[in-house]
């Protein structure tokens, strides 16, 4: 990457794979079993919080020397619940089918722990544009897990991908239907979405074993 | 001689090996091994895991073969309700047991080679000796399954069974959940429609639906739930000629699996008495509530509430539970005063799981399931229990 210092790469690169948000520091799962029984809805997901942990990232970077550090969650969290409220009310304007199936999930990006996690531990010490790079890195990383997670389950759980029946039609029997395949409620449920993390997670650590912790 | 032996020298060719494992294991299942340990001297105990886990299928056999007519009878009962009127003659014929042949037979036949191919892979992949766990729950598992199920489903249940369930926490005796019952629910809650309802009980009711030829075969727990009259006599119900799954509606051929399994000291009778007491403690407080008339019969909780305290120790998988599920000793209580709790607790949350939400008739499953994972918290509070009783002891000598 030209465009990019060496260093700067880092930022972004790191939590797609070895300092992932979800699968290494085990944040934001909540969120991760809640929306993912459809792939849309994971897209759209990670778009949001792409958005809110980007520009939040920037702006809490370019007031960190002026806020107190005594009330500074106050100020982060005014800043997510800013960011977060036009996310919704865009939803709600453009895609309000979609905003229902996220329901109050939307409004929880607030609570989601990889925004305040990255607020603390990097927009308060770093300028803005390092700020910028590595929210949306860390955006990315929990984009990648919520998009996996979520083809999986909507793929073996209703046997659609984005809405398209592409395993054939389980009512009129067509395509892997015909030959008896049916669908695997148990995708659907949330347990079966910390499954599916935790087999992610499973491969990662076997893949890179320097990952796996010692205790 | 001859396949012992070329096992052998496949044993020592492959020795140190990747593949070592796998010769190993089919050595030790078939034969004694040829070497015994030198010097010094060891517990003579015959019953190794191995032994152990024979004798635990030896108790369920007569269950697969009760299993494999009834399947037959049910399906023919269900067609021609005139057999059920004496049911001795008609039951054990060879029409019957072809059904379990053709029906039952590939059950365990699926369910055994995918169970033991994950075993022999992940202990040739983790490089350990291949665990014995498996030969039980690969027999329990056809037993615990209506008999249309389809074998890719098991197939897929088993995998996940047994690498969700047991391999990712260490494989046999590191497991939290029994893995018989994470399969068990696995296919309950990923199919629901082949696991609950009143057609799949009964060979080839689901094929007939919409036919002339339909037939329909509710279990005793479906026509409680929908306070309907049971058309099942209570010896029918105790010798399990019943609709339900391939090996779990005899409860007399379970409590001889259960004598068995108890004069082999292998089955914790602890578990076992106190799961059934459990089960009857519920089952009479629901009978309490009725007689009081707290509850009525708009209700629709009223159905199941208002069977026998007795019977629901005869109906479902409950006896079935309590004697094969709820023993396994890797994932119920260790300690006897926790065993006690542990199989009270299984049996009274059972009967509470069916009888308060008909959409899981069989709470066997979830009740046992919970159960395991409070099981070393039990352990724990009994434990401790006795460490803070002996400590008190030895205060009140030393003052």
């Amino acid at each position: 990457m030209g465009l990019l210092s060496k260093k700067d790469a880092v930022l972004i690169t790191d939590p797609l794979l070895d300092n992932n948000p979800i699968t290494i520091q085990v944040l934001g799962i909540c969120s991760a079993l809640a929306i993912t029984a459809e792939l849309k809805a994971s897209i759209v997901m990670a778009v949001s919080v792409m958005f809110v942990l980007g520009l939040g990232n920037v702006v809490i970077s370019l007031m960190r020397n002026i806020i107190p550090s005594k009330i500074r969650i106050i100020v982060q969290l005014v800043v997510v619940a800013t960011l977060v409220i036009i996310v919704d009310l865009v939803l709600k304007a453009f895609a309000y089918e979609l905003s229902k199936t996220l329901s109050v999930f939307v409004g929880l990006i607030i609570t989601n722990c990889i925004i305040m996690g990255r607020f603390e531990a990097f927009a308060l010490g770093n300028g803005p544009w390092r700020s910028f790079l590595d929210g949306i890195g860390n955006a990315v990383g929990y984009g990648l897990i919520l998009v996996a997670v979520g083809f999986f389950r909507e793929l073996l759980g209703s046997g659609t991908l984005l809405g398209f029946k592409v395993l054939g039609d389980p009512i009129e029997k067509t395509g892997l239907y015909a030959i008896g395949y049916e669908n695997n409620g148990f995708m659907l449920l949330s347990p079966m979405a910390l499954i599916v993390v935790g087999i992610i997670i499973w491969v990662q650590r076997t893949k890179n074993k320097s990952l796996i912790e010692e205790n | 001689m001859g396949l012992k032996q070329n096992l052998h020298n496949l044993k020592e060719k492959y020795k140190g090996t990747k593949m070592a494992p796998a010769f190993n294991a089919i050595h030790t299942f078939l034969y004694l091994p040829n070497d015994v340990t030198h010097g010094g001297t060891h517990i003579k105990a015959a019953d190794d895991l191995k032994r152990t886990m024979n004798i635990v299928i030896m108790a369920l056999i007569p269950c697969l073969i009760f299993g494999m007519f009834n399947a037959g009878f049910q399906h023919y009962a269900a067609i021609d309700n005139s057999l059920r009127t004496d049911v001795l003659a008609n039951f054990f014929t060879f029409d019957n047991l072809w059904i379990g042949i053709i029906k039952v037979l590939p059950l365990v036949i699926v369910s055994y080679a995918v169970g033991l191919v994950v075993e022999f892979i992940f202990a040739v992949i983790k490089g350990h000796e291949v665990e014995e766990g498996y030969l039980v729950t690969g027999m329990l598992v056809p037993l615990i399954v209506p008999v249309d199920t389809p074998l890719w489903m098991l197939a897929v249940a088993v995998i996940f069974g047994v690498v969700i369930g047991k391999e990712v926490f260490g494989g046999t005796g590191m497991n939290i959940l029994n893995p018989a019952l994470t399969i068990r629910a696995f296919l309950f809650f990923a199919y629901p429609t082949w696991m609950s309802g009143d057609k799949v009980w009964v060979h080839d009711a689901v094929n007939r639906v919409g036919t002339a030829d339909a037939i329909s075969g509710e279990t005793i727990l479906g026509s409680y739930a929908q306070s309907q009259e049971v058309v099942y006599s209570t010896w029918d119900k105790f010798f399990g000629f019943i609709p339900g799954s391939v090996g779990e509606t005899s409860t007399f051929l379970i409590l001889l699996g259960a004598a068995f399994l108890i004069f082999t000291k292998i089955g914790s009778w602890r578990i076992i008495v106190s799961t059934f007491l459990g089960a009857a403690v519920m089952g009479f407080i629901f009978n309490l509530i009725v007689g009081a008339e707290i509850i009525t019969e708009s209700s629709k909780f009223y159905g199941l509430m208002n069977a026998p305290w007795w019977e629901q120790l005869l109906i479902g998988g409950l006896a079935f539970g309590a004697v094969f599920m709820a023993t396994d000793p890797v994932t119920a209580a260790q300690t006897n005063k926790g065993k006690w709790i542990y199989g009270f607790l299984a049996g009274f949350i059972a009967i509470m799981i069916r009888v308060f939400n008909p959409a899981y008739p069989e709470g066997v499953m979830l009740a046992i399931l919970l159960m395991n994972v409070f099981a070393p918290t039990i352990d724990h509070y009994v434990v401790q229990g006795n460490v803070k009783k002996r400590l008190k002891r030895t205060k009140v000598k030393t003052a």
